[in-house]
Formats: structure tokens, sequence, C-alpha cells
């Protein structure tokens, strides 16, 4: 074997792959060790819910005896209330997502488009934002909910606690910073020649953002729509603060009062685990590429 | 740049409502639900308060800090273990998911399903990772104990109940996703790195090591500080995963945990509360003044 690297294998950036296959056996043997270990908690989980009760009673749990079915989750999805919760995840993520998006465009467009002033102020204040603990702001949120009078055709709990209004706005309002900082970035890579153009031709602001750059910011509008979708589906924390009645709690927020309704019955867990993870799977699957570039995108320029 | 001048001195009246409508609206919610809240946490972190009444609210100066410092007694366990918890992030999660990476990096067989493996847990919730280890730890039916052997006799350990294991149990579960994440920033940070660079030192008679080290993680500086700046954030913001297990006590405080502690339930004391939460405040603006600072430095100098 030799370690000369010829120069047609340097340019193409293959001479790692190609001159020492012997050292990938290690490599190999420290993945596979480490993905089985990365496997085992959801691997079990998903064990632990195809086996009726009844078997792992008497089997115990740590045994390979059958029957395997989907009845635990059948049960759990009925028992555990599943589809009220899902439901509520939806009408929480679907407006916050949109509204995110929207209005992060809005600030993105006018910070990277237009030089102004507190330009740099604003993308500061917003990107900080994202990154305090939300912890920091729950109190002063929570009272501030608490004491706003709403009438109760809007709200029956006659303030905005217990309402999906105020998830959303929380929701929104700290995303928004993310989202702002990654478009502003987008933004400000495409070329100033093309709303020059439409300058030219007489289009005002809006149609420059709604008919130029809108369309052109598609393929992070994918990445960022994506990410934010799996972030608030799996926020916890603000739902947990502002929502009190258990049947409207979205279900990332709502897996925390399973380990109650099963009691001890690990299976019937284990499947509502499972079931919480089958959204966030489906979406990883189908929009991997999507999800991987809009983590990336927001840590590309630092 | 003289193209965007131009371009703002031809805006007509119109457009200066637009555009003035597209800061002001989003600016608007940023300040109403982010940085007027944390402004007001400082303020109550200065007062008496039950949380019922605004009226009721009385001015106590320092004494809510001076309580949380002196008398409160969850209040240093929780930052020793948000310490560890950085600690542990920084020394463990963070090195493992950087290996990960630089395994993955280069073109081995079946790179894409171990990536895929490594990076599954980052897409789920703290909260599930929560449930989903806790079954994992569960001392008479989990299957960590099976694996010791120890089930279903007394030497088992219930790792997320007993109080002197608890913290590490919950760390290797925040691990578990952690190091998916920074895997996934440095495989992009990695396909970033100028090829010439390794050439470079591979003919300067380097091993794989010192081209790592020297050359290769050196220039990956931005997303270092990315990654330095996401390890403390994560290690500030911890707080679904325990409050899963238990609500953040008995092992497990944190100083976020303490901060909800106080402020829902019986008993809310507002001010305690806010003053935990001023704080938990204090202490992530390090980073993220750092982390600022690296990254708008260079363009307010520019405009």
């Amino acid at each position: 074997m030799t370690t000369v690297i010829a120069p047609s294998d340097l340019a193409r950036g293959t001479e790692y792959a190609g001159s020492r296959p012997k050292r990938h056996i290690g490599t190999h043997i420290i993945l596979l060790v480490l993905a089985v270990m990365w496997l085992l908690p959801l691997g079990w989980s998903l064990y632990t819910a195809l086996r009726p009760i009844e078997s792992t009673n008497q089997n115990g749990y740590f045994s390979v005896a059958g029957p395997y079915n989907f009845d635990n989750f059948v049960t759990a999805w009925n028992q555990g209330g599943f589809s009220k919760y899902f439901w509520n995840s939806v009408t929480i993520t679907v407006p916050a997502v949109l509204l995110t998006l929207f209005l992060s465009s809005l600030m993105a467009f006018a910070v990277s488009r237009v030089s102004w002033k507190f330009n740099i102020t604003l993308l500061i204040m917003f990107t900080a934002g994202n990154l305090l603990p939300p912890q920091v702001l729950a109190a002063p949120l929570f009272q501030m909910f608490k004491h706003l009078n709403l009438p109760y055709w809007f709200s029956d709990s006659g303030t905005l606690l217990n309402t999906y209004i105020s998830v959303i706005a929380v929701d929104t309002a700290f995303q928004i910073g993310f989202c702002t900082f990654v478009l502003s970035n987008y933004m400000k890579a495409l070329s100033s020649d093309l709303t020059e153009a439409a300058l030219v031709d007489g289009a005002g602001v809006w149609r420059q953002y709604w008919s130029i750059i809108m369309p052109l910011c598609r393929p992070a509008f994918a990445a960022l729509g994506t990410l934010e979708v799996i972030f608030i589906y799996n926020d916890f924390f603000w739902p947990l603060l502002f929502i009190q009645s258990g049947d409207r709690l979205p279900v990332t927020t709502a897996i925390n009062n399973l380990q109650g309704v099963f009691l001890s019955n690990y299976n019937l867990l284990a499947a509502g685990a499972t079931i919480t993870v089958i959204p966030t799977l489906v979406i990883y699957l189908l929009l991997q590429r999507q999800f991987v570039a809009g983590l990336t995108l927001g840590s590309s320029k630092g | 740049m003289p193209t965007t001048r131009r371009k703002v001195r031809r805006l007509s009246r119109q457009d200066k409502i637009v555009l003035t409508a597209m800061v002001a609206i989003p600016t608007l919610i940023e300040l109403v639900f982010v940085w007027l809240p944390t402004l007001f946490s400082i303020g109550l972190s200065l007062t008496r308060w039950n949380g019922l009444d605004l009226t009721d609210i009385r001015p106590a100066g320092a004494s809510n800090y001076q309580f949380v410092v002196e008398d409160y007694p969850p209040f240093w366990p929780a930052v020793q273990h948000n310490v560890l918890w950085l600690v542990f992030l920084a020394l463990i999660a963070t090195p493992l998911g950087l290996l990960l990476a630089v395994l993955l990096d280069q073109k081995i067989r079946g790179s894409r399903i171990y990536q895929s493996i490594f990076f599954a847990p980052v897409m789920l919730s703290l909260a599930l990772v929560g449930v989903i280890w806790q079954l994992f730890y569960q001392r008479d039916h989990g299957l960590l104990n099976f694996l010791l052997g120890t089930a279903g006799q007394p030497a088992a350990v219930d790792w997320f109940g007993d109080s002197n294991v608890n913290i590490w149990a919950a760390l290797i579960a925040a691990t578990w996703r952690h190091s998916g994440y920074v895997m996934l920033l440095y495989l992009a940070g990695l396909k970033g790195v100028d090829p010439s660079l390794r050439e470079a030192a591979a003919l300067d008679g380097a091993n794989a090591a010192q081209t790592f080290f020297r050359v290769v993680f050196p220039a990956m500086r931005p997303i270092n500080i990315v990654i330095v700046v996401i390890t403390i954030i994560e290690s500030l913001r911890a707080f679904d995963i325990v409050y899963v297990i238990n609500r953040g006590t008995n092992g497990l405080e944190l100083i976020s945990a303490l901060v909800i502690q106080n402020l829902v339930g019986e008993g809310q004391v507002i001010g305690v509360g806010s003053a935990l939460a001023t704080i938990l405040l204090v202490i992530s603006l390090v980073p993220i003044v750092f982390y600022l600072t690296r990254t708008f430095g260079k363009e307010a100098k520019e405009s």
C-alpha cells in the first residue's frame, strides 16, 4: 500500500477513502458499537410496546417470548387520548410556524434589502431573544396573560391563560429571532440587481418582497419550515406554563401526564412514547435533507 | 454600498409605510413577548408578591437574592448541577459528537445509515427523551438493570429515582441527544474545510492526528464558536428532561426548574422565582454576548 497520493486523487479529495482501507475496520467497529448503544433506548421502547402485558408479566420484560402485536398502541391511543393531543399539537404548530416564517421574512427583507442605521441593533435584539432560556421570562409572561382580562366568549378562562393563542404568540415571538437571523443572511446573499431591476420597472417595496424575494427564498423556507415544525411540536415548556386543562395540552407536554394515566403498565407507556415519536420520525424520513439544511443554515455564519 | 443608498432615496411614501410596518410588527411582538418580560423579571425580583393582585406588589430590595443565596436549600445544589451539566456536555457529549463526525466524514460504507441513527434522538423533544430513558432505566423492568444482571435484586439501582446517581443518568440521556446535534454541525463544518489544507499538511508529512488537531480543527473556527455557545446555552436551558423525571427535585435540581417551582402551583413566591430567573439571565448573557460580538462585531464596524 502506498502513501504517495496521485495528484488526480488529490484534486478529487478522495485520498482518505481509497488509500487506507485497513483503518476503516476499526472505524466500523467503533461506529457499530455506538450505533447499537444509540438504538437501545428507542429499540427497548418499541420492543416493550409490541408485547402484551400478560406476556411480559409471565416471562419478564427481558425475554423474547411472543406474541407480538399492536394492541398496546390501540389501547394507548384510546386511553391516552392521543387523537385529541395530536389535534392540539396541530392547532398550535401550524399557525405558529406560518406566523413565524411570515413575520421573520418581513423583518429579514427590511433589514437585508434596505440599509438602515438600526439594522444591526435590531438583528442583535432578535438573535439574543432566541437564545434566552425560556424560564427567564416565564413569570412575567404568566402574570401578563393572567391579568389580561378577556371576554368569556373569547376565552373561557377570562384571560389569555389556558388558550392556544398564548402558546402560539410566545412560540412565534421566540422563534422569529432565529428565523430572521437565518433569512436575513439568506437574503443578503441574493444579488441586489434583482430588486434593482424591479425598481427600474417601478415595482414598489411590497412587490419586490412578495414577487421577487419570497419566491427566491423557497429553499430557505423549506428548510426553516421543517425545522420550526419540529421545534414547536417538541416544545414542552410553554404549554406546560400556560395551559391548565389537561385536554388542551399538545402531545409533547401531555406525555408528562402519561406516566400517571398508565400507572405501572410499562407496555402502554412504551406504546404511548413510541406513538409520540412517530410524527417526528415521519417528518425526518421525508424531509431529512430540509431539516439538516435548516440546522446547518443557522450555524453556517458565526 | 452605493446601490443601496440610491434605492433608499427612491422610496416613495407608500414604500416607506410598507417598510416601517415590516420592521415594526415583528419588533413589537419581539419586545412585548420577549424583552419586556425579561425586564419585568428583573423588576419583580426586587419585590415581594404572591401573584394575585397587582396592587399587592411590595418593594423588597435585594432580600429575595439574599434569601436565595443564604437560606434556600436547593439553590447551591442547582448551581452545582448546572455546572456539572455544562462540564459533562463540554467534556463528553460534545467531543463524542465531534468524534462521530470525524469518523463519518471518511468515505465509509453505510455512513448515511450511521448518521441517521446518531441523529434520530435530535428529532425528539427532551421531554420524550426523559420518558424513553425512564423505560430504559426503570429499576425492576428497565433494560439497563437486566443487562447489568441486577434486575429484581436488592442491588438494583433506580437510575432516575436515586438522588446519588440520577443526575448522571439524566446527563447520559441528554448526551444521547446533544452528541447527534454536534455531529451534524461538525459534519457540515468538515465538509466546508478546504481540501487543499489537508493536502498541504499531508505533503508536509503530518499524520492524521496532527492534520486534524493542527489544521482541520482550527479551520472550523466559526463552527467551533457556534458549538461552544450551543453547549453552554443547552446546559443553562436544561429543564424538560428533569421536569419529566421528577420536576427537578431530589438530586435533579437545576436553576431553571427552581424558577418554575417558585412560580406555579402552591405558595407562589414570584419575587424569589424572579430572582432565580434573573440569576439565570445574567449567566446566560455571558455566552449570548460572546456569540453576538463574534457574529455581529464585524458588521457593526462596517456600517
